[in-house]
């Protein structure tokens, strides 16, 4: 086993060129594919953390009694479907806006009467996060006195979630169609080194050098590549991820986004792929050229 | 003597044909070869000299006939048990077949290599053996940096070191100078002297001379045992 990988890694460095253009492509395949990956993670967290904000504001009219509070918060905590309900009082929606707006709370400053009107925040429980379901509730709170207006957001997001359904599909042909090029590539670049190396095959061949000695090295080989193909890949997509993300951050100041790279798991898995793909070429391109 | 249980011999073909389409290339050969032998295979170029060698080591399959080689029957042996019957052979081939972009001395490791030798010894075996042929200092050379003598000797390096049960060569002083051609006889009467079986295929009648030893003579791929 130690000769066989003494053997490949000095194939790998007599065949400098073909092996560093073998892992430039591996690299460049994992580079698109995972970068495909690391875009749909996050837009999935960004579905499910806007699915987990679905909720409902219910503004009240002005000068609501406190005990008045306490009712509509039972009525509305009735209704089937809802989870829980917060009081956000004027006060307390004045401070956040303020904290939110920095440095333009000079504007807020300046406003002799706190313009915003006491709310509650209901949150619905998943089975009801559905906009039929939504608007069935948002339309019960509506109609109960002194409710003044009622916001939520659900339809556009359920159009967003199918146009989102449609980008995922996509991103999974997208994935697989680099996958089985990357593998078709590999199987290419190792028949190639197969092809350059017939001479020397062959010679081993008729020295008593047997199959399993012949072949062992070409898969350390494709392993080796696939390793370093892949860790290359995730790391041009870590630089890459790195400079997008701190301009991204800089635009938005209120992190309305919080965009995360691969998780260890992740990446690692995509390594792991990217050597199973160098073992599948070597493997498909032997079975084709070193026949007996 | 047509059972395979002689013990004192090595290669045995019997009716062996071989043709290429409709060339007949062999013809009905049958052949004794007992172990400790130095014969040589001689007749004119075409005769079908190197096709006898390669059927031996299994390079092409007989079209008739059969051969047992050490007690290996040739038409049962599969791809992946091949290496077995090539280990019992060094061969020296006539256009050396070295690898050009290994080193003489990666060259002649690869024998022991692909044995399963230990590193140490492939090291210390190897560095023998060149000496003993005389091209120590090229230890580290590629091949087609050497003369043609130098070459060969590489080539018979290569040949003995796994120390086979037979060495077949095909004309092994086919292209070179009387001095180098007598330092490869030499190497080769010392494997025959220490128990190997030598057989060389050549139309070089001087060494034949020189070498003694039985000789077979082929012509249009027929066999004609003197005398
Ligand atoms: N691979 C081959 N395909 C077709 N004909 C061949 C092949 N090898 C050898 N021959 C023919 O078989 C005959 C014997 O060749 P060979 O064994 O090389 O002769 P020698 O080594 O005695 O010079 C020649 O006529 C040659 O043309
Ligand atoms: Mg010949």
């Amino acid at each position: 086993m130690s000769t066989y990988y003494h053997r490949a890694v000095q194939d790998i460095r007599d065949n400098g060129f073909l092996s560093s253009v073998t892992i430039i492509t591996i690299a460049l395949s994992i580079l698109i594919v995972s970068a495909f990956a690391l875009f749909f993670t996050n837009a999935n967290n960004v579905m499910n953390y806007w699915e987990k904000g679905v909720k409902i504001m219910a503004y009240l009219k002005p000068g609501t009694s406190q005990k008045n509070l306490h009712d509509i918060k039972r009525n509305i905590q009735e209704i089937y479907g809802v989870q829980d309900v917060n009081f956000i009082s004027k006060e307390e929606a004045f401070k956040k806006l303020k904290k939110q707006m920095k440095r333009q709370s000079s504007i807020l400053m300046n406003l002799n009467e706190n313009p915003l009107p006491d709310a509650f925040e209901i949150r619905m429980t998943t089975s009801s996060q559905r906009s039929e379901k939504v608007e069935e509730i948002a339309t019960k709170i509506e109609s109960m006195p002194l409710i003044e207006d009622i916001e939520y957001g659900q339809k556009w997001l359920e159009q967003f979630t199918n146009i989102f359904d449609l980008f995922r599909l996509a991103g999974y042909t997208i994935g697989g169609i680099f996958f089985i090029a990357t593998v078709f590539i590999m199987a290419n670049t190792i028949r190639l080194a197969i092809y350059m190396r017939r001479e020397e095959i062959e010679i081993m061949r008729l020295v008593g050098a047997s199959e399993k000695f012949i072949k062992g090295p070409f898969y350390i080989e494709s392993i080796i590549q696939g390793t370093l193909g892949g860790m290359g890949g995730i790391v041009a997509l870590f630089i890459t991820f790195k400079l997008i993300s701190s301009t991204v951050e800089n635009s938005f100041k209120y992190e309305l986004l919080d965009i995360k790279f691969l998780s260890p798991e992740f990446y690692c898995g995509i390594i792991l792929c990217s050597i199973f793909v160098g073992w599948l070429g070597c493997y498909i391109s032997l079975k084709q050229f070193l026949k007996t | 003597m047509v059972d395979g249980k002689d013990k004192s011999s090595i290669i045995q073909m019997f009716h062996v044909h071989k043709y290429y389409g409709s060339k007949k290339a062999l013809v009905d050969i049958t052949l004794n070869v007992s172990k400790n032998e130095f014969i040589f295979i001689s007749g004119p170029s075409g005769a079908g000299k190197s096709t006898l060698l390669r059927l031996l080591y299994l390079g092409e399959p007989v079209s008739e006939g059969q051969i047992l080689v050490d007690g290996m029957n040739l038409s049962r042996i599969s791809g992946k048990k091949i290496h077995f019957l090539r280990r019992k052979f060094g061969i020296i081939f006539q256009d050396y077949k070295l690898i050009p972009t290994k080193t003489v001395f990666d060259n002649v490791a690869l024998v022991l290599e692909a044995s399963g030798k230990k590193r140490k010894f492939i090291e210390k075996k190897v560095r023998s053996v060149l000496r003993t042929v005389g091209i120590e200092q090229k230890i580290n050379a590629l091949p087609p940096s050497l003369s043609g003598g130098e070459q060969q000797r590489a080539a018979v390096a290569r040949a003995v070191v796994g120390i086979p049960r037979i060495i077949l060569a095909d004309e092994p002083t086919g292209s070179l100078d009387s001095d180098s051609a007598d330092i490869i006889l030499n190497l080769l009467k010392n494997f025959h002297a220490h128990g190997g079986t030598v057989i060389v295929a050549t139309h070089d009648k001087e060494l034949i001379r020189k070498a003694g030893g039985r000789i077979l003579h082929l012509k249009q791929g027929y066999l004609h045992f003197p005398g």
